[in-house]
C-alpha cells in the first residue's frame, strides 16, 4: 500500500548562491521528489524595451550590452545586425572579421563561466578558479580594444568603435596556443570526474522533439541531438567563410539530451571557436573600420526580425520603425528566458539536489531572461 | 516555400480568416490574420505536411501609437482608441522556411486566442505580453503577471500612454 | 596572527583598548552575504576569483544573512527584489555594513528615467556605508570601496555615538 504523503513546498531564491541571479524557484515537493517548479522571474526586470523606445538607435547599444551580461559583445553583434538589415547597410569586410573574433572570444568567456559555476554549483569549487583565470586573459584583451571589461559598447551600428589595437593579433595568437591545453585541464580537472559525472548523467534528460515545442536553441538544444547552429543554419556576417563543426550530444555518459551532454557541448563549442578565431585572424583584411558608421541612423517604415547564435542560443530582435530616429518597439527573444521556461517539464520526478544541476546546466542569465 | 505561396495556401484553406497579405516598404512582409481564429491558422501551419512549421521562433507585441492623441496640460498624453498587435515569426527547422503571422486587436477588448496548445514556447511569450501591453490571451492556461509584480496595479508599462505610479509599496517610484 | 608572529621573546601581554580590538577583529574578516543582483555580480565574482582574491581582505561569502557582516549590493535593485533586499538586510546581525556597488544601486544608473520597475538608488531602503562608482565598477575599484569601509570601521567606538 503506497504511503499518502503530504505536498511540500519549499521556496528557492531569490537570494540563493545557486541560482546565477535573482531567479525564485517554488518547488512542490513529495518528500525528497519534485512534483511540480514554479519559477518566479522578474526580480531584475529593467525595463530595456521602455527605454529603447525613448532612445535613438546608436544610444540602444550600451543597453543591449546590460540585458545579457556575460555575452555583452553578441549583444550588441545581434542588435547592429539587425539595425543594418533594417538600413540596409553593407559594412566593411574587416569589420566583419572584427565582430566574428569579438563574439567567438566573447562565446569562449561565457562559456568559462557557465562551466566554472556549475562546477561550484554542485560542489567543485576549484574548476571555478581555474575557468576565471583564463576569462580573465579575454577580458584583458577585450579591456585593451574597448576599454572595458564587462560591458564594452564596443559594435556599432555600421562598424567598430575603432580599429584593434596593434598588439590585438598577436596577443590572441598566444592565447589560443595557451588556452588549448587547460581545455584539457579542465577535463582532466571536471568533466570526467566520477562525482562530477554521477551528479549530472541522466539527469533532466530533454527529448529533442519536446526541445524544439519549446523554443529552445543554443548549446542546449544541440545537446539534445539537434545539428542546429544558426552560424551554419541561418548564416549572418562571415560565418559562412570559416570551417567548422557542430558539436551534438551524444549521450556518452546517459542519456542523449542529460546534463552532463550541455556541459560537454559547451566544451566542445569552446574548441570549435578557437578554430573560427585562428582562420579569422589569418584571414583578416586591411581596411577602415569606421567609414560605413552613419551619422544619422533613421531607417524607413517597416520591422524586421534578425536572430543570431548567442552563446546561450538563438538570440533574436525585433525591430518595428515608424521612420523615425526612434525605435517603435523593440522586442528581444531572449535565449534564457526561452530556456528556463522548460524548467519545470525537467524537473519532475528528480530529487531536489538535481535541481541545482539542472538549473546550473541551463546555463541562464537573469539579465536576459527579465530584461 | 517563399511568403506568398504560404499566402496562397492558407487563403484557400482559411478564405476568410486570411485577411491580407502585408508588404513592407522595409524589413519583412507578414500576412495579417484574424485574432479570433489565430490558433486554427497554426495548428494548421505545424500540422500540415508541406508546411511543418514546428517551431514558433518569437511572439511579440506591438503597441501601434494610433487613436487619438489627448494631451494633458502637464504634458502627459493618453490615447483614446486605438489598437495593438501581435507578431508571430514562425520557422519550419526542417524544410527551412520562414513566415511572419500579424494580427491587430482593439485596445478596449484585446482579445487574440492563444497559441500555447500548438506551442509550449508561446506560453512565457504571451504572459509577457499580457503583463506588458495588457493583450488578453484566450485559451491561456495560466495567464498571470510575468516581469512585474503580481500585485502591480499601475497598468500596462509598455503602452506609449503609460504613466508611472508615485509609489508602489511605500517605495517611490520615479526618480 | 601573521603580523605578531614571532615578534616576542617570550609570553607577553599587549594592552590595547578594547575598541581597537573589536575593530581590528571586525574589519579583518567582514563576511560578506553570497548574493549578485545584476552585471556588477559578475564583477564581484571576479573579485573574489582567482586573480583579485577578495578572501586576502578576510572576504568569504556566506550563503545565508545570519552569518554576514556585510551585504554587497551588486547591481540593479527592481522594486519586485527591493522588499527582498530589505528583508535580508534586517536577517543579518549587528553589526552590519552595506556596500553599494554600482550606478544602479547609487542612484537607479542608466536607469534612472524610463527605469519604471528600478528602485533609484538602494538608500531609498536601506542605508549604505559605502558607495562605488561604475558601471560596473572595476575589481580594483570594489576593492578600494572595501578597503574605505574598513577605514570606517577603525574608527568606530563601543563609547559615544559617532555623529
Amino acid at each position: 500500500m503506497a504511503l499518502k504523503t503530504e505536498e511540500m513546498t519549499l521556496n528557492l531564491g531569490p537570494q540563493h548562491p545557486s541560482t546565477h541571479g535573482v531567479l525564485r524557484l517554488e518547488l512542490k515537493l513529495d518528500g525528497e521528489f519534485i512534483v511540480d517548479v514554479i519559477p518566479h522571474i522578474g526580480y531584475l526586470h529593467r525595463c530595456f524595451e521602455k527605454h529603447a523606445e525613448a532612445m535613438t538607435y546608436p544610444q540602444i547599444i550600451p543597453y543591449t550590452d546590460r540585458m545579457d551580461y556575460l555575452a555583452s559583445m553578441y549583444n550588441e553583434f545581434g542588435y547592429v545586425v539587425t539595425v543594418e538589415k533594417l538600413l540596409g547597410l553593407e559594412v566593411p569586410e574587416r569589420v566583419e572579421y572584427i565582430r566574428v573574433i569579438m563574439g567567438e572570444l566573447q562565446r569562449i568567456a561565457s562559456h568559462l563561466v557557465a562551466l566554472g559555476t556549475y562546477g561550484a554549483d554542485i560542489g567543485a569549487i576549484t574548476p571555478f578558479l581555474f575557468c576565471f583565470r583564463d576569462r580573465e586573459k579575454i577580458l584583458s584583451l577585450f579591456e585593451m580594444t574597448s576599454g572595458a571589461r564587462l560591458l564594452y559598447n564596443y559594435i556599432w551600428i555600421g562598424g567598430v568603435a575603432r580599429d584593434l589595437p596593434p598588439d590585438f593579433l598577436r596577443l590572441t595568437k598566444e592565447f589560443i596556443v595557451y588556452f588549448r591545453p587547460k581545455i584539457k585541464e579542465l577535463n582532466d580537472l571536471l568533466t570526467f570526474n566520477k562525482i562530477f559525472i554521477e551528479r549530472t548523467a541522466n539527469i533532466g534528460i530533454l527529448p529533442k522533439d519536446v526541445a524544439v515545442n519549446y523554443g529552445i536553441t543554443g548549446p542546449m538544444l544541440r545537446a539534445s541531438g539537434m545539428k542546429w547552429d544558426l552560424r551554419k543554419d541561418d548564416t549572418y556576417s562571415v560565418y559562412n567563410k570559416f570551417d567548422f563543426d557542430i558539436p551534438v550530444g551524444e549521450g556518452r555518459m546517459g542519456t542523449v539530451g542529460d546534463c552532463w551532454d550541455r556541459y560537454f557541448v559547451r566544451i566542445l563549442e569552446m574548441e570549435q571557436s578557437l578554430k573560427i578565431i585562428e582562420q579569422a585572424i589569418n584571414q583578416i583584411p586591411d581596411g577602415d573600420v569606421t567609414s560605413a558608421i552613419p551619422k544619422r541612423v533613421k531607417p524607413p517604415v517597416g520591422q524586421v526580425y534578425v536572430r543570431v547564435e548567442n552563446p546561450r542560443g538563438e538570440l533574436g530582435y525585433f525591430i518595428v520603425s515608424d521612420g523615425t530616429l526612434n525605435p517603435k518597439r523593440i522586442k528581444v527573444r531572449a535565449p534564457s528566458f526561452v530556456n528556463l521556461a522548460v524548467i519545470s517539464k525537467l524537473c519532475n520526478g528528480h530529487m531536489i539536489a538535481d535541481v541545482i544541476a539542472i538549473l546550473g546546466s541551463i546555463d541562464i542569465v537573469l539579465g536576459e531572461v527579465d530584461r | 516555400m517563399t511568403e506568398k505561396e504560404i499566402f496562397e495556401i492558407l487563403k484557400e484553406k482559411f478564405c476568410e480568416t486570411i485577411i491580407e497579405f502585408v508588404e513592407a516598404e522595409a524589413g519583412e512582409n507578414y500576412i495579417k490574420v484574424n485574432p479570433l481564429e489565430i490558433d486554427k491558422v497554426c495548428s494548421f501551419l505545424f500540422i500540415d505536411n508541406i508546411l511543418q512549421f514546428d517551431s514558433l521562433m518569437n511572439l511579440s507585441a506591438v503597441d501601434d501609437a494610433n487613436g487619438e492623441k489627448k494631451t494633458e496640460e502637464d504634458g502627459s498624453f493618453e490615447y483614446i482608441g486605438g489598437t495593438l498587435s501581435v507578431f508571430y515569426h514562425l520557422e519550419s527547422t526542417d524544410k527551412r522556411h520562414k513566415i511572419t503571422l500579424g494580427t491587430t486587436v482593439e485596445k478596449d477588448k484585446p482579445d487574440v486566442v492563444s497559441v500555447t496548445d500548438v506551442w509550449e514556447h508561446a506560453n512565457w511569450h504571451e504572459r509577457e505580453a499580457f503583463d506588458l501591453l495588457g493583450i488578453n490571451f484566450l485559451n491561456h492556461p495560466d495567464l498571470r503577471r510575468i516581469l512585474m509584480p503580481y500585485d502591480w496595479d499601475a497598468g500596462y508599462p509598455l503602452r506609449k500612454d503609460y504613466k508611472d505610479p508615485d509609489y508602489y509599496q511605500g517605495m517611490k517610484v520615479p526618480y | 596572527m601573521g603580523l605578531l608572529d614571532k615578534q616576542f621573546a617570550d609570553n607577553n601581554i599587549i594592552i590595547t583598548k578594547v575598541d581597537d580590538l573589536l575593530n581590528w577583529a571586525r574589519l579583518s574578516s567582514l563576511w560578506q552575504i553570497g548574493f549578485g543582483l545584476a552585471c556588477c555580480a559578475i564583477e564581484m565574482m571576479a573579485t573574489s576569483a582567482s586573480h583579485y582574491d577578495f578572501d586576502r581582505f578576510g572576504v568569504i561569502p556566506r550563503p545565508s544573512p545570519r552569518q554576514s557582516d556585510v551585504i554587497i549590493v551588486s547591481g540593479t535593485v527592481t522594486l519586485k527584489m527591493a522588499i527582498r533586499i530589505k528583508r535580508l538586510y534586517e536577517q543579518m546581525p549587528d553589526p552590519k555594513y552595506v556596500i553599494s556597488m554600482g550606478s544602479c544601486s547609487n542612484c537607479g544608473g542608466p536607469y534612472w528615467e524610463h527605469g519604471y520597475h528600478v528602485l533609484k538608488g538602494v538608500d531609498r531602503i536601506i542605508p549604505v556605508d559605502v558607495y562605488v562608482p561604475g558601471c560596473p565598477p572595476r575589481p580594483e575599484a570594489l576593492l578600494e570601496g572595501l578597503m574605505k569601509l574598513q577605514e570606517k570601521i577603525r574608527h568606530e567606538s563601543l563609547v559615544k555615538k559617532s555623529a
